[in-house]
């Protein structure tokens, strides 16, 4: 096919990409800065840095949102990966419309609605705000869009891999360990990954449904971007993006390492044959 | 498939693999369904009932600060005196009128916005060498994992008044006077469009890739100028795209609470600001359970056309 990449096409890609990108790179350059002015570069100091570290409200509130994101994006993995399962094997059950309802509907709700009601339903409960209904609100939320990622690989995956399994008498839950989930365990992993930096990054849904002692890392930068523009702010978020660059750069290494193994098997398997 | 066609079997049906399991399997089958199933109703779709349950029900001082109007077992008796002055009050104040006109006027102004900047940009990827393209599209999807409070705030030292846009557009002399940015709607706009864009570019990008481009030459070999080939031919076929985009940009902005809190200043009133300050600062927990409810009604038709065509996609694939 004749793919011409015409002068318009990259203009328009290195456009927005310097729109997608210029601000997060502003922001980090002037973590980096001495001036307690964030528009105004006064010379290169890493003491927002250290000053950071010796605040210890960020310091709690980082620990409660790693344990917050861990606990949920695990729970959120396993229910999602089921949810992924249940849509994608079984075309036919009672309440099916309204289960791919409730899957499907959380990833547009707007926010304020999903932690309005979640809090409206811990307060009917009875049960108090805090670690607990963060972690709870946080597994619902984010289990949906585990959900379809874990989905989108399934569509794709060849069933008569699982049939060879069960022929050869493999039960359909020791089928799904061997077989299926080496298979599916890329978009499982990406799956945790999202569910975790969604955790991560919540401010809205954290704020309705956590209490005292529970304060997560977004809500802290949110009540200090009330209070003003800080450079401390600049290397909290520098430091939240390095973290989630990291992990997302780890893996897509992984990733290609297995890709790059299964057409090596693949082709090792072809020639044996 | 090809290995059916050379076995000469059909593919196993989920009676079959039942089957096959026994009881065993059919009780996990159940299991892989119902655990999700019931989280789901309980934290998604309970919620729901009682926000409108409170709704209903008065105002008052206390903790909850609220008196139920129906519990479970005197549901029935009290089901004529249900309370309908929340809404009342809403519909009656301009304020709430203004908040939901406002934010949906904000929300589809925003969308189009970002449908005009995420074309472009999906079309040049989907045309883009096939090497490049994973690359491409692993840049779009990676600021989509820093966090969106981290992508907003990034925006107020740009946009301020002595802010950067403004210092580089004094210095280039392109304006004399600082543009006064923040705190306005193009503001929000600005936000939304930047924030939601990976939503918009990413649908579009699955369309356009898909898309036959021996189309678009033939059409231009046979006279059509690439502007009306581009509206009778790329556009038609990278709808889907195109609505399942924007609804993925527009459901969310309407509620947005964080792009017009921190960009859009103390006078802009969207409804996701409105329930959020109704509940943590009144803590009038029924008016914002009746301003979550309305806004739910007014987002039905979207959502339901979202999961149509999520369902449709998804048949596609089959």
């Amino acid at each position: 096919m004749n793919t011409t990449w015409s002068r318009f096409n990259i203009a328009s890609i290195v456009l927005g990409f310097a729109f997608l990108y210029l601000p997060i790179v502003i922001l980090v350059i002037f973590s980096f800065n001495a001036s307690k002015l964030v528009t105004v570069w006064g010379g290169f100091s890493t003491q927002w840095y250290g000053s950071l570290f010796r605040n210890q409200g960020f310091l709690d509130a980082a620990w409660v949102t790693i344990r917050v994101g861990v606990l949920s994006a695990t729970v959120s993995t396993i229910l999602g990966t089921l949810a992924a399962l249940a849509l994608t094997r079984y075309t036919r059950f009672r309440g099916r419309v309204l289960f791919s309802g409730m899957v499907f509907a959380p990833l547009v709700m707007p926010e304020v609605i999903t932690g309005l009601s979640l809090l409206l339903l811990f307060v009917a409960i009875g049960l108090d705000r805090g670690f607990v209904t963060v972690t709870l609100a946080h597994i619902t939320f984010t289990m949906c869009f585990v959900a379809v990622v874990v989905q989108s690989r399934l569509m794709t995956f060849d069933r008569s891999l699982e049939e060879a399994a069960m022929d050869l008498g493999a039960t359909p839950v020791r089928t799904f360990f061997a077989v299926t989930l080496p298979v599916i365990l890329p978009a499982i992993i990406s799956g945790w990954m999202l569910a975790f930096t969604l955790s991560l990054d919540d401010l809205v849904i954290a704020s309705f449904t956590s209490g005292p002692g529970a304060t997560t890392l977004p809500m802290k930068i949110y009540s200090q971007v009330r209070l003003g523009v800080t450079p401390e702010i600049n290397a909290a978020c520098t430091l939240l993006i390095g973290i989630v660059a990291l992990g997302v750069i780890a893996a897509s290494i992984v990733n290609k390492r297995r890709e790059v193994q299964r057409v090596l098997d693949e082709q090792t398997a072809q020639r044996g044959g | 498939m090809a290995d059916t066609a050379i076995t000469g079997r059909a593919p196993a049906t989920t009676a079959e693999i039942r089957r096959q399991g026994g009881i065993l399997s059919a009780i996990t089958s159940r299991l892989v369904i119902l655990v999700p199933y019931l989280w789901l109703l309980i934290f998604f779709l309970i919620p729901f009932f009682i926000v409108f349950k409170i709704s209903l029900s008065q105002t008052a001082v206390a903790m909850p600060p609220y008196t139920p109007v129906i519990g479970v077992s005197n549901f029935f008796s009290k089901i004529g005196e249900l309370n309908f002055d929340n809404y009342v009050w809403l519909t009656d104040d301009p304020l709430y009128v203004n908040a939901y006109l406002r934010s949906l006027l904000i929300a589809a102004v925003s969308t189009f916005f970002t449908l005009l900047i995420g074309f472009p940009i999906a079309y040049g990827m989907a045309r883009a060498p096939a090497t490049l393209r994973p690359t491409l599209l692993m840049l779009v999807i990676l600021p989509f994992w820093t966090s969106f409070l981290i992508r907003v705030y990034a925006w107020i030292g740009i946009l301020k008044p002595e802010g950067l846009l403004n210092q580089l557009l004094l210095s280039l002399n392109i304006i004399d006077s600082p543009l006064i940015i923040l705190n306005t709607d193009w503001a929000i706009y600005i936000g939304i469009v930047y924030s939601y864009l990976p939503f918009m570019i990413l649908p579009l990008y699955s369309s356009l890739e898909k898309m036959d481009y021996t189309l678009v030459e033939a059409a231009n070999d046979l006279g059509c100028p690439p502007l009306s080939a581009f509206w009778k031919i790329t556009f038609p076929l990278a709808l889907p795209g195109v609505v399942a985009g924007c609804l993925l940009v527009f459901i969310p902005a309407v509620g947005e609470f964080v792009i017009p809190d921190l960009l859009g200043g103390s006078e802009t009133l969207m409804i996701g600001k409105t329930l959020w300050n109704e509940f943590n600062a009144n803590r009038d927990w029924p008016v914002s359970s009746a301003v979550a409810i309305i806004l739910l009604l007014l987002l039905v038709v979207p959502i339901m056309l979202f999961q149509h065509y999520q369902a449709k996609a998804q048949e596609a694939e089959r």
